[in-house]
């Protein structure tokens, strides 16, 4: 029965969609009478890859319980919820753990310059799968971007085109470029995705020009303000490295909904001036 | 859990009996989400956390029994655990937490 742990490691690993629920609690002196009881550690497993495997004491249970799991996938969210032996919501018969395996949020990274390797590494640290790309074959190789996931020699909007379905608010692209004849279009594309994070490299200088440069392309001007341009929160970084995590930074803030000093909203330099 | 396969995967081949401890409530402040998972070997080897520290020492004490018994089981951590667990979380939370055996 515990080969359906074997099945879980196989989706983890294909960063298939998966998840388990788990029987981990049982009442005492169960309320609900329709249905026997399941084992404590009865598990059941549901990917979109795979249909369900297991099952617990009764087949209405089992029907609930996978109508939550399939709710689950879609949030993201693991919890615990509680059922009748039946599968009557509302009763504390048989406590259930539904643990969610959302494969890896994504961040594409447009742009295969200095920044972008330190971007990469921090990136992977915080569990994203990424994608580096760049026009320049010569700048787009594995060679320079060993941790990334996938390096493209492709225009970022044509290979932005090819995934832009699959993006979602977990997702981020980060345009390193700072240089408007890869950023505009790359921009362009990226604008018309569902990303929860759209973030352009520049100076506040380059990105008035670029913005002049976008409104002529056609993007929507009410939409310039989901740019988060010059990228990062102002943490005075001065490394890649360090920008790297401002970037980061910045990310996680804004899926939390957490107010912090974006460079974008925060006037002055984005450098310290040195004397 | 993903972070746990390769230690997992390792000591299974091993043919060594490992449970599997995941987080599956968290009442008030705590430091891990539900689905925060660790493992314990029947050597005692750990991989993986449940918070920030704070109860790990016990789980694994929990752990070794369960490779052992066999039967799945689920303890509660934390001051307002009024069985008065020794352990407890230093943040003021309560962290529950599912224990069961994966077969070698």
């Amino acid at each position: 029965m515990k080969d359906i742990f074997a099945v879980l490691f196989e989706c983890l690993k294909e960063e298939q969609p998966v998840a388990i629920a788990t029987v981990i609690e049982l009442a005492s002196a169960p309320e609900g009478s329709t249905g026997e009881l399941p084992s404590l550690g009865a598990t059941i497993l549901f990917g979109p890859s795979r249909g369900a495997i297991g099952s617990f004491a009764s087949g209405a249970l089992d029907r609930v319980v996978l109508r939550d799991i399939e709710a689950a996938l879609d949030t993201g969210q693991s919890a615990s919820r509680h059922y009748g032996s039946g599968g009557e919501i509302g009763l504390n018969d048989v406590t259930v753990f539904i643990d969610v395996y959302s494969p890896p949020p994504r961040m594409i990274i447009l742009g295969a310059v200095d920044f972008t390797r330190a971007l990469v590494k921090v990136a992977k640290v915080l569990g994203y799968r990424v994608t580096v790309c760049d026009a320049r074959p010569v700048f787009a190789t594995k060679k320079r971007f060993p941790e990334a996931d996938e390096v493209i020699a492709k225009w970022p909007d044509k290979y932005l085109a090819t995934v832009a379905d699959q993006l979602g608010p977990l997702d981020a692209i980060c345009v390193l470029t700072h240089d408007h004849k890869f950023d505009v279009p790359a921009i362009v594309s990226a604008i018309g995705t569902h990303v929860g994070y759209l973030g352009a490299m520049g100076s506040r200088k380059t990105h008035a020009e670029r913005v002049v440069r976008l409104i002529e392309a056609g993007v929507d001007p009410a939409r310039i303000h989901a740019i988060m341009a010059p990228i990062g929160i102002n943490i005075g970084a001065r490394t890649p490295e360090e920008t790297a995590i401002s970037i980061c930074a910045e990310i996680i803030a804004l899926r939390e909904h957490v107010k912090v000093n974006s460079l974008r909203d925060d006037p002055g330099p984005i450098h310290k001036v040195t004397t | 859990m993903k972070e746990l396969l390769g230690d997992v995967e390792r000591w299974r081949q091993n043919g060594q009996r490992v449970v599997l401890a995941r987080v599956v409530g968290v009442l008030g402040s705590g430091p891990r989400e539900p689905g925060a998972a660790m493992a314990v070997s029947e050597s005692g080897e750990v991989t993986g956390s449940v918070s920030g520290g704070c109860v790990e020492g016990a789980v694994v004490t929990e752990a070794l029994e369960v490779i052992e018994t066999g039967e799945a089981k689920l303890c509660t951590f934390g001051y307002s655990d009024d069985d008065a667990f020794a352990v407890g979380l230093t943040c003021g939370g309560t962290v529950q937490i599912f224990l069961e055996r994966l077969e070698p």
